[in-house]
């Protein structure tokens, strides 16, 4: 994987000691909240509910064990031994000090990680497909080029105060785990007619108020041309977008109100101009970006150990079958930890859980992890004949719970239980939810299924594209909970459909239960997955069983 | 037009090095527990208050104002959003709620 260069060693430490500095003057009064802000959020603190919070990339989802032993050791040292981590593959401390915060990114840079953009109106941190470098089904993998990328944006002069937030997830395959059209661009590796590898680029994406799916704005640029075109969409938008309402600041925004036709237009133009002055360099620095990312020495060997473990042991079968990915080389596999387990917080790992994840992926892992959207730890190289003892040692950690792509593997933010801006709680609902589906026994039979919540609409917990997306809103000073239903987050990107009123808190857990039965009763078999019988169907069954009180009415 | 009646406020905010919750008191100190707050029933003392709360930028972080309700026991909050800022999160027991068992 990459490691920092003597640049990026001595840009992080700098930053570092400027923080350190701004942290002291904002202790000692010489530094006003309004002047310390914007100092703050650039290297990753918000203020809470209850406390700050430090948000730290984790760039392209990807960690050594090395790396992700410091994230526990700093859980330990500053926080409450627990980290959460995100929907765009960031790490969050929910309860540092002012004061510690110079240390902990200290402890960070030490491993070649850091905070900076992980706030305020610029380029986030880049993610990617949590299977990129194992995958399959992969052309390419995207991660020296979303490393590329980081360099390029980070500290990026012209792009620092953008209009607002801009994100890019980069996917090498083309089944997209990386929710490539619901970002400001999302990139998606392809090759052309004669196999010369390039992108297709996705522009005007987005969740949040106003869901967009984004548009093509290029369906095959050169992989040589990725840095200025990259540049000309985002110095376009820099000069388009709204700075007169935060709501309509996002390039989605831009891109409809300006419309595509004129916006590619523009984004050509201005690629034109800005082609010649990249003159090669960043190309030199990819081809030295990709050495750090060669594929781990994949071993052969025989694993009729791993097969003879799946007769013995149901509970080994039972994870082989839901948490397993296919994997490119012969004989291994990718690994999905799911940090779902009934009744926990979507997304937490205690520090010795982190620890555990570090030796395993040292021992048995060729030294990689990958942290997903979907809130989950991925051991990206696994062997299949090191599958049982891998088991073993997850199941003693309480990190082997089989329910990847399942009711309970549910994706939630840290809604109103730390998040200052959310209307309600997420937590709670994704904990019952996985809590009662795993009473009724029901959730294998169910299959893939992926239910998303966020507390309040911008969306960070994906809601939009859950097959089953939950919204937490404040009516009237109670908690209440909006349905949407038939989102897709992959390739066949769709935002899902209001399904109707919302339900208070206690009302939602049935609700959901009701929904479910209404896939069960109606499904053509076992293999028709919900969002394809929502596909077929239509929401009126599924609305039907979430108002039932409406249908009686109705009638009568 | 009607202007909508004043309702009782307190003053809220958060400590600058840890981020807890904290309101403001009659006598001019933060206290972490809302019962200790002052309950402002005059919406020009309110907004006297709420002055003097954002010229403490040296021991609090965005103050504001927001409804409470008096209990014998004092201030008590009447949105579920101040409420759980008077405890803490929900799916561990961290924050005030913990530091209230620890006092127990």
């Amino acid at each position: 994987m990459y490691h920092y260069t003597e640049f990026d060693e001595a840009f992080v430490r700098e930053r570092v000691a400027q923080f350190r500095a701004q942290v002291e003057r904002r202790i000692d009064g010489s530094l006003t909240e309004d002047e310390f802000r914007p100092l703050r959020l650039m290297n990753g603190l918000y203020l809470q509910l209850h406390a700050y919070m430090l948000r730290v990339a984790i760039p392209y989802g990807t960690l050594n064990s090395r790396q992700m032993r410091q994230l526990a050791l700093i859980a330990d040292r500053w926080d409450k031994g627990y980290g959460h981590f995100t929907t765009r593959q960031n790490i969050q401390y929910n309860w540092p000090k002012l004061q510690d915060v110079p240390d902990m990114l200290d402890a960070l840079a030490d491993v070649g990680m850091h905070a900076i953009q992980t706030s305020g109106n610029t380029i986030r941190n880049v993610t990617a497909d949590h299977f990129a470098g194992a995958a399959g089904d992969e052309i390419a993998d995207p991660r020296p080029v979303a490393e590329l990328i980081r360099q390029w944006s980070t500290d990026h002069p012209e792009f620092q105060f953008l209009p607002r937030k801009f994100k890019i997830a980069v996917t090498g395959s083309p089944n997209d785990r990386a929710v490539t059209k619901a970002h400001d661009i999302g990139l998606r590796m392809v090759r052309n007619e004669v196999g010369v590898g390039g992108f297709e680029v996705i522009v005007g994406g987005g969740l949040g108020r106003t869901p967009m799916i984004g548009e093509v704005i290029r369906d095959f640029l050169p992989q040589e041309d990725l840095l200025p075109y990259l540049e000309a969409i985002v110095s376009v938008y820099n000069l388009l977008g709204r700075r007169d309402n935060k709501y309509k600041a996002r390039i989605k925004i831009t891109v409809s109100e300006t419309g595509i036709e004129e916006f590619r237009a523009r984004v050509e133009d201005q690629f034109e101009q800005l082609r010649g002055e990249f003159g090669g360099a960043d190309q030199e620095l990819l081809a030295r970006i990709e050495q750090s990312f060669a594929a781990p020495e994949f071993r052969t060997a025989t694993f009729e150990n791993f097969n003879a473990a799946r007769l013995a042991n149901p509970a080994f079968r039972a994870f082989t079958d839901t948490n397993l990915a296919s994997h490119r080389a012969e004989g291994y596999c990718i690994v999905t930890v799911s940090l779902k387990a009934h009744g926990a917080t979507p997304g937490d790992a205690t520090s010795d859980q982190m620890r555990v994840l570090a030796d395993l992926a040292e021992t048995y892992g060729h030294d990689e992890l990958r942290i997903s959207h979907e809130q989950n730890v991925i051991l990206p190289h696994v062997h299949k004949s090191d599958l049982p003892k891998v088991y073993a040692t997850l199941r003693e950690a309480g990190l082997a719970t089989a329910n990847v792509g399942l009711i309970s593997d549910i994706i939630a933010c840290p809604g109103m239980d730390y998040c200052a801006l959310a209307t309600a709680r997420s937590i709670p609902i994704a904990q019952e939810i996985a809590t009662r589906f795993d009473e009724l026994k029901l959730e294998h039979e169910i299959g893939p299924l992926k239910i998303k919540i966020s507390g309040c609409i911008n969306a960070c917990g994906h809601h939009h594209v859950g097959h089953i997306g939950i919204l937490g809103l404040d009516r009237a000073g109670v908690e209440n909970y909006q349905i949407t239903l038939g989102g897709d987050h992959t390739e066949t990107a769709v935002i899902g459909e209001r399904a109707g009123p919302g339900f208070p808190a206690d009302e939602i857990v049935p609700a959901i239960e009701r929904l479910v039965g209404a896939y069960l009763e109606n499904r053509e078999d076992a293999g028709e997955t919900f969002l394809a019988a929502y596909r077929r169907l239509g929401p009126d069954p599924f609305k039907a069983a979430l108002y039932p009180e409406k249908e009686t009415a109705d009638a009568a | 037009m009607s202007r909508r009646p004043f309702t009782p406020k307190v003053v809220a905010a958060n400590a600058l090095l840890d981020g807890d919750a904290v309101w403001l008191t009659a006598d001019d100190r933060w206290t972490r527990d809302m019962a200790e707050a002052e309950l402002i029933e005059d919406e020009a003392v309110a907004e006297d208050r709420l002055i003097h709360a954002l010229s403490q930028g040296h021991e609090v972080v965005g103050a504001y104002l927001v409804d409470a309700k008096a209990t014998a026991e004092g201030p008590a909050p009447t949105h579920f959003r101040e409420a759980f800022r008077t405890r803490g999160p929900s799916n561990y027991r961290h924050g005030k709620q913990a530091d209230a068992s620890r006092g127990l």
